[in-house]
Formats: structure tokens, C-alpha cells, sequence
């Protein structure tokens, strides 16, 4: 078993009900559980069927026994459904080695389509992502997802931007196999060129977005 | 689920655990009514019902499956019953009858508290039904525990012929962590035939019986294996944890670095408490930190205990602010109140910004027919002499309290309680009370608990409508099947209860109508309204996630951007602001209406709203 950067490493996967961010988390959860490190996954998804935030807490370590929530400021890798909810979460779980990966596409809140609430400018939003993180980038997951053929593929798009972290704990390839484990034919296929698409989004990115 | 492989780590959720534990336990008997967060227990249990030789059953509500365990444990069955906190109220007098008569084969009661509320109208404390009924409770703190934990309490249920209650919050419930298999049985638990001197009644000289089984359970728990003590010998300061409190602790602990100093003693033995093995900690101790979910019991407990014992200990935890009275524990609060317990903090972190960011209230799901059914109510009370009042129930259509159902909710208590209360408010109708009075239920709600009430308001003529949301599902807590979906927790097809010939066969005058044929049902809600009496509305359209899960798309709406006028246009943003669907967004850029593709289910019912027929329906039959 490969020694973790950090251990407990912790992640925080948030968005909003239905898009498909238990799976990701289940996903990564039971991958690292299969190469034998303990695992812990705490999941918010009282409201998931209905337009709420969601989140989950993915905590891996080689031989710790860990609580399924993770500390305010602890969190090491932030995979975003939603750049409103990203900001949110980035605010209380953020610290100085978290890295961020986040869908750039705003899903506005009921307030604000009925024009009691206001969506902050993206603008913002991604600047202050930024400056309390140690690295963020910003992936067109949902549009990836689009165009790809399916809605419902945009958190394997995310997952594909994830790999590509330096703290993943997971390769490009590892993620791939797993993909060819839980799909067949064409969702498969469409799954496959999602992943890809969103690994490109941050390896072509090089650095710091 | 069922792989006989002992010593295989699997990742696994809480629910799973409870199940895979009831397998381990070889049970016999499993019944449950859906109640977030343990709402998957039972389906998962239903789907391996077949292949492990047991009975699993969504009963029509918790009294149904409480009583169903017990006469089950009569023929020596092992039966699991699930409930929520809410659940557990529901059966209380079963359990309380129960205790008293005890049981014969193992019954164990599953209940999940939802602190912080997640997926509840409130936060309840499970601890004090074990504490009222005698009835002995254990709580777990991992996945582990929970899945070892359910055959200890049928061999302990078995061992002292009582109930035994596992109660679970939702961090174990909807959390997941590392498991190892145990082995499986050969064959479920042995049945017996009833004796004829087979006796479970509650009986008034039975009461002694049953404290005599809490004197027993007492000893038996002063040796638990559950229960443990990590740090120094005779600790100064003493964490005790029941439930998940004891991982947040141990980190924090461990982050604080006082592990020298404070001791951590985790007591999964709720009740009755262990006083010896407890004192063993407590003797030496001058502070006193309590982790709990909801209220402060085992605090006040241990309080007892000192003040028993003459010692004089500070305590804290729920009831004097060094953790929030409502809501969760979470690492954080845990931490601050360690950090208040010993002295040592941690550094602060770095500050946001000053830009708000706006809350995400709840709504209901694109295409979901509520949003069209309270639309509709709300547009017909309005024109009304004076404004109705609409009382409700719990179901998703909770939410029509909130602008998700233009604020239609006036009151709702429990499951079941909406015909009642408008009953009442009926019934006053006759004594000058000068409104409509309206109530909504689901369809799973009405075989719950409504029916009852259906009979009552009909007998006595109350002056009412009841509006059955009939969206074949069970919908809040993932699709469960109930009596009138002709389907059985294990995936039998069995005949449908009809919900119409019901309400007629109690005499009530009932029509149907379709919420997205806004124009026809608007015509009917307000033809009914006028009627005096008991009438029933059965609103039927099936739940928009429940079409989306089949795939079911039958139209593509889009918004003809020539068409909308955007802010020029007199509707001040019908679509998004008043109909308030998520799939109706806004193109802040543009200016214009907007249908989100991702999120839209195709119920075309904006396009019938829209005043100026910008919003069109593409394929499918159009209306």
C-alpha cells in the first residue's frame, strides 16, 4: 500500500441533489477501500432530491480509524459540482494545501431565478476560490457532459479532472478501469470520453489555473 | 450483501451494515415503514429476503411492522424492525407493551435520530423510549460496530427475553467505512411452533418481571464488549462519548495532543448505564465532557451517578453551551469544547471574503406535479371571499410551507395528522368559522396513517377537501413501494389497492384530476371548494423523479428567444418567478427566459403559463 502525502488525506465533494456526487464519492471511496487503506465517507444528502446543497467527506488513510466528517480547514482536494457551492464548502473546508477542482457552469438558486437573491459574479467567485486554495481549476463539466451526449456525465467528467491533482490518490488509469468495471457499451463509451475531456481540462492547464 | 466470505474488509454503509448484520444474525423476520436516514435498511433486506430464507415487508406504517415483530417472536423468529425517531413515537405503546411482556425469539428495534435534521421536521432524542419503555439500548459509533452489534443484540434480546433497541444517528446511517465480514449462518434462526403455554400479554404484574430484566441487563452491560476507555489511569479530565462522538474526539485528541491528560471512555451500553465499569473513570475525575446526540441524557445520567456516588465533578457537553444545544456534532464543536476542557486550541485559519452568498432553498424537483397542484390551490384560495387555509402532512409536499408552494402551508404536525386538523377547522365551519379549509396528503401517507381520519372527517361532516397528491411513490424517501403500487418490498406483484374505491367505500364523494392540466383542474378545485361536506380530490400524476429514473422524456421545451419579450414583457418573469420551476432559468446576459436542459424533465406546463406563448413544447402528444 502507497503512503498517503497526507494522511488522513480528506476530500470534499459538494454540489447540488442529483448531480450525481454520491456516486463520485462511492466511487472513489470504494477504489481506495479495494487497495486495502482505511476509508471513511460521511454524506449530506437529506435534501439531495430537491435543489439542496449536498456534500460528501471521502477520507483515506493507511491505518487510522477516522470520524466520516472532516475538520474545518482540513480538507486536501475540493471537487466542485457548482462554483456557488464550491465557494461555499472552499470557505469552511479549505486550507493551505487544498487543491480545487470545480464545474464553472452557476445552477442559480430559486431565490435568485424569482429575484429575491443574487448570484455573486463568477468573477468573484472564482477569485476568492482561488485565493484560499493552494491551487484551483475551473472545468466545463457540464458541458462536457452535453456534449459528450448525457447531462448525467459530468461528475465522471469531474472525477477525470480530479485524477489529474498532484495529491490524487488515484491514477488517470486507475479511475479508467473502474469505469470499465461499473459500465458497459455505450454509457461506457460516452463515460470514457467524458473522462477524458475533463483530464484534459486541467492537464492541459499545466499549472495554477 | 450475502457473500459468505468472513474476514473480507468491504467499504460499507451504515445501512449496509445493519443489513449484512442481520444476515450474520440469521433472521428470520424483517418489517419496516420508510423514515430517512435508515430508510434503506429494509429495501436492501427485501432484495435478499429470497435467497436467505426470510420474510421482508414495507409495512403500511411502523405500528404495522412493531406488532408484526412481536407476534412473529412468538413462533421464536428473530425480527428486525426499522423505524425512524418519528417511528419510534408512532410505536411507542407497542414497545411499551412489548417491554412489559417481553418476547421470546430475538426482537431487535432499529431507530435512526436525525440531528441537525437532515432529512426531518425536527430532532428527537430515541434514548428517552428506552429509558420510559426499560427496554435496553445500544448505539454504535462505525460501520463496524454497527454490523457486529445487530447479532449481539438478538443474543442479548434472546439471553434476557426483552426487547433490544440499536439506535443509530445519521452520520453512521449515511456514512460508510471499513467492514469485516463475519461468518454467515447455514440456515435462519429456528422457528418454533407456539406453545399453548406460549404467553407475550402486557399484564400489570409483568412490570416487575420487566425491571428484574433491567437489573439483569445492568450486570450483563457492566462487561460489554462495546465499551471502552482509551488514555491515562485515573484521568483528571474525562471525555465520555455515546454514539459518534468518540471518533470526532479521538482525533481531536490527537490534533490537540492532550492525549496525556484527558481520557476517552465510549460507552455504547445507552441504557441501561453500567455504573460500576463507569465509576471505575468517573472516581478520579474533577471535569467532565459529555458527547451526545440531540440532549443532554447520558450527561444528566452521569450526573446522577456522581451525585449517587458523593462526587464532586464540573460537568459540561449539551446542557451548559460547550456544545450547541441543537443540531450535530461535528469535528469542530467537538474540538472547541475539548479545547474549553483542557486548555489548548488550535491556530485560527484564514478569513473569507465579504461576498454573500446566497442560500439554496429547497424547491421541488423539475417536473415534480406538486409545484403545478400548489400553483393551482393557491391561485383558486386567492380568489376566494376570504383566503382558505391549507393544512397538510409530511412528504415531499412539506415543502409547500416555503415559496416552493407559494407559502400554501398554514400547519402540519406529524404523518397522518393533516385530516385531522382539518377536521377540527371543518367542523368550526358550522360555528362561524367563514373559510375554505383544504388538506393535502401523499398516497403513502394515506394508507399510513390517513385513513383513519377519512373515516372520522366523513362521518361527522366535516366541511373540507382533502387533495390526495397521488404521484405513485413514496417519493421522499426513494421509492418504496406501498399498497397501492402493487409491489412487495421483496418483488412480489400483488393485486393494487385502488385509493379512489377506498375513499368511495367510506362514503365520500372523490373525482380525479391531472395538476398539469392546469386550465380543467383550476375549474375543479373551485367547483369542489363550493361544495359543502367531506370531499376528496385525488390529484394524480406520477413523481417527476420517478419518470426520470425510467428514462421518460417525452418532450423537448425551449424557449423561443423571438418571442420572449424578457424584462420588456408585462409577466415580470412568470416562468422563473412566479411558476418557480428549476428548470425555468434566466439568461442574465440576454435578458430572456431560459429552459435548462440539464435539469428540465419535459412536463411542459410552463408553456401553458407563459402569457405570451414564448415557451414551446417540442414532440409528444400536445395538449
Amino acid at each position: 500500500m502507497k503512503q498517503l502525502k497526507f494522511d488522513p488525506l480528506n476530500i470534499v465533494i459538494c454540489g447540488i441533489g442529483g448531480q450525481g456526487n454520491v456516486l463520485a464519492s462511492e466511487v472513489v471511496g470504494s477504489a481506495m477501500a479495494d487497495r486495502g487503506y482505511h476509508v471513511a465517507v460521511g454524506e449530506t444528502y437529506g435534501a439531495s432530491q430537491r435543489g439542496g446543497s449536498v456534500m460528501s467527506h471521502v477520507r483515506v488513510s493507511v491505518d487510522k480509524e477516522m470520524g466520516v466528517l472532516i475538520s474545518s480547514g482540513e480538507a486536501h482536494i475540493i471537487i466542485g459540482f457548482e462554483p456557488l457551492e464550491t465557494l461555499r464548502m472552499a470557505r469552511k473546508y479549505a486550507g493551505l494545501n487544498t487543491m480545487v477542482v470545480y464545474d464553472s457552469r452557476p445552477v442559480y438558486p430559486l431565490g435568485v431565478l424569482q429575484g429575491v437573491q443574487t448570484y455573486p459574479a463568477l468573477e468573484d467567485i472564482s477569485a476568492e476560490i482561488q485565493s484560499l486554495s493552494a491551487a484551483a481549476y475551473a472545468v466545463p463539466a457540464a458541458d462536457i457532459a452535453m456534449e459528450v451526449g448525457d447531462s448525467r456525465s459530468a461528475n465522471i467528467a469531474l472525477l477525470g479532472a480530479f485524477t489529474q491533482l498532484p495529491d490524487a490518490p488515484l491514477s488517470r488509469e486507475d479511475l479508467e478501469k473502474i469505469l470499465q468495471q461499473r459500465f458497459k457499451g455505450a454509457v461506457l463509451e460516452l463515460n470514457q470520453k467524458a473522462f477524458a475531456m475533463g483530464c484534459e481540462a486541467v492537464s492541459g492547464k499545466g499549472g495554477n489555473a | 450483501m450475502t457473500a459468505n466470505a468472513p474476514g473480507q474488509v468491504c467499504l460499507m454503509q451504515g445501512n449496509e451494515a445493519i443489513v449484512r448484520g442481520a444476515v450474520e444474525a440469521g433472521i428470520n423476520f424483517a418489517a419496516s415503514y420508510p423514515g430517512s436516514p435508515s430508510s434503506q435498511v429494509l429495501g436492501m433486506l427485501g432484495k435478499i429476503a429470497k435467497e436467505r430464507n426470510f420474510y421482508a415487508e414495507w409495512s403500511t406504517n411502523e405500528v404495522c411492522a412493531m406488532e408484526a415483530c412481536i407476534g412473529a417472536s412468538l413462533a421464536n423468529a428473530r425480527a428486525l424492525c426499522i423505524v425512524k425517531q418519528n417511528g419510534l413515537l408512532c410505536v411507542a405503546d407497542a414497545l411499551h407493551c412489548g417491554a412489559q411482556h417481553g418476547v421470546k425469539g430475538g426482537l431487535v428495534v432499529v431507530t435512526s435520530d436525525d440531528p441537525s435534521a437532515h432529512s426531518s421536521t425536527n430532532e428527537f432524542d430515541s434514548r428517552y423510549q428506552a429509558m420510559s419503555a426499560s427496554i435496553p439500548m445500544l448505539e454504535p459509533t462505525s460501520m463496524q460496530e454497527t454490523k457486529d452489534m445487530i447479532p449481539y443484540a438478538f443474543e442479548l434480546s434472546e439471553r434476557t427475553k426483552q426487547i433490544v433497541i440499536v439506535r443509530l444517528t445519521t452520520r453512521v446511517c449515511h456514512g460508510r467505512g471499513n467492514v469485516t465480514l463475519g461468518p454467515l449462518p447455514e440456515k435462519p434462526h429456528e422457528l418454533k411452533r407456539v406453545g399453548e403455554w406460549d404467553r407475550l400479554v402486557c399484564v400489570s404484574y409483568m412490570h416487575n418481571s420487566m425491571l428484574q430484566k433491567m437489573d439483569v441487563l445492568r450486570q450483563e452491560f457492566e462487561a460489554c464488549p462495546f465499551n471502552h476507555y482509551v488514555g491515562p489511569d485515573a484521568p483528571k479530565g474525562l471525555i465520555v462519548a455515546g454514539g459518534t462522538g468518540r471518533l470526532y474526539a479521538q482525533e481531536a485528541i490527537a490534533r490537540l495532543g492532550v492525549g496525556d491528560r484527558v481520557g476517552l471512555l465510549s460507552l455504547a451500553t445507552i441504557w441501561p448505564l453500567p455504573e460500576q465499569y463507569i465509576l471505575n473513570y468517573l472516581r478520579s475525575a474533577e471535569k467532565v465532557l459529555t458527547l451526545e446526540e440531540v440532549d443532554p441524557v447520558l450527561e444528566h445520567n452521569l450526573e446522577a451517578i456522581a451525585g449517587k456516588n458523593r462526587l464532586s465533578i464540573t460537568f459540561s457537553g449539551r446542557s451548559d453551551g460547550a456544545l450547541p444545544k441543537i443540531g450535530e456534532l461535528d469535528p469542530d464543536n467537538v474540538t472547541a469544547a475539548i479545547s474549553m476542557l483542557t486548555g489548548v486550541s488550535l491556530p485560527e485559519k484564514k478569513t473569507s471574503s465579504q461576498l454573500e452568498l446566497p442560500e439554496r432553498e429547497l424547491t421541488f424537483c423539475a417536473g415534480c406535479p406538486h409545484r403545478a397542484t400548489f400553483y393551482l390551490l393557491k391561485k383558486v384560495l386567492r380568489q376566494e371571499k376570504n383566503p382558505g387555509v391549507v393544512v397538510g402532512d409530511i412528504g415531499c409536499y412539506i415543502m409547500s410551507g416555503q415559496s416552493a408552494g407559494h407559502y400554501a402551508y398554514q400547519a402540519c404536525n406529524c404523518m397522518g395528522s393533516g385530516i385531522n386538523l382539518a377536521e377540527g377547522l371543518g367542523q368550526l365551519t358550522n360555528y362561524g368559522l367563514d373559510q375554505k379549509v383544504v388538506t393535502v396528503c401523499g398516497d403513502s401517507t394515506f394508507f399510513h396513517t390517513i385513513m383513519p381520519g377519512l373515516v372520522n372527517a366523513t362521518y361527522h361532516h366535516a366541511n373540507m377537501l382533502l387533495m390526495v397528491l397521488d404521484n405513485s411513490a413514496t417519493a421522499m424517501t426513494g421509492f418504496q413501494p406501498h399498497p397501492a403500487t402493487g409491489l412487495t418490498a421483496m418483488g412480489d406483484h400483488v393485486k393494487p389497492m385502488d385509493i379512489q374505491k377506498i375513499v368511495e367505500a367510506v362514503g365520500c364523494d372523490v373525482e380525479i384530476a391531472d395538476p398539469f392540466d392546469v386550465e380543467e383542474t383550476e375549474k375543479t378545485l373551485r367547483r369542489l371548494l363550493k361544495k359543502p361536506g367531506m370531499n376528496v380530490l385525488i390529484m394524480r400524476q406520477p413523481c417527476a423523479t420517478l419518470m426520470s429514473k425510467q428514462q421518460r422524456r417525452p418532450v423537448r421545451v425551449y424557449v423561443d428567444q423571438d418571442k420572449c419579450q424578457g424584462d420588456g414583457c408585462g409577466c415580470d418573469k412568470y416562468c422563473s418567478r412566479v411558476w418557480g420551476c428549476p428548470g425555468n432559468t434566466w439568461d442574465f446576459q440576454k435578458n430572456k427566459a431560459r429552459i435548462d436542459p440539464v435539469t428540465c424533465v419535459g412536463c411542459g406546463v410552463c408553456a401553458k403559463l407563459c402569457p405570451n406563448g414564448a415557451i414551446k413544447v417540442e414532440g409528444g402528444e400536445e395538449k
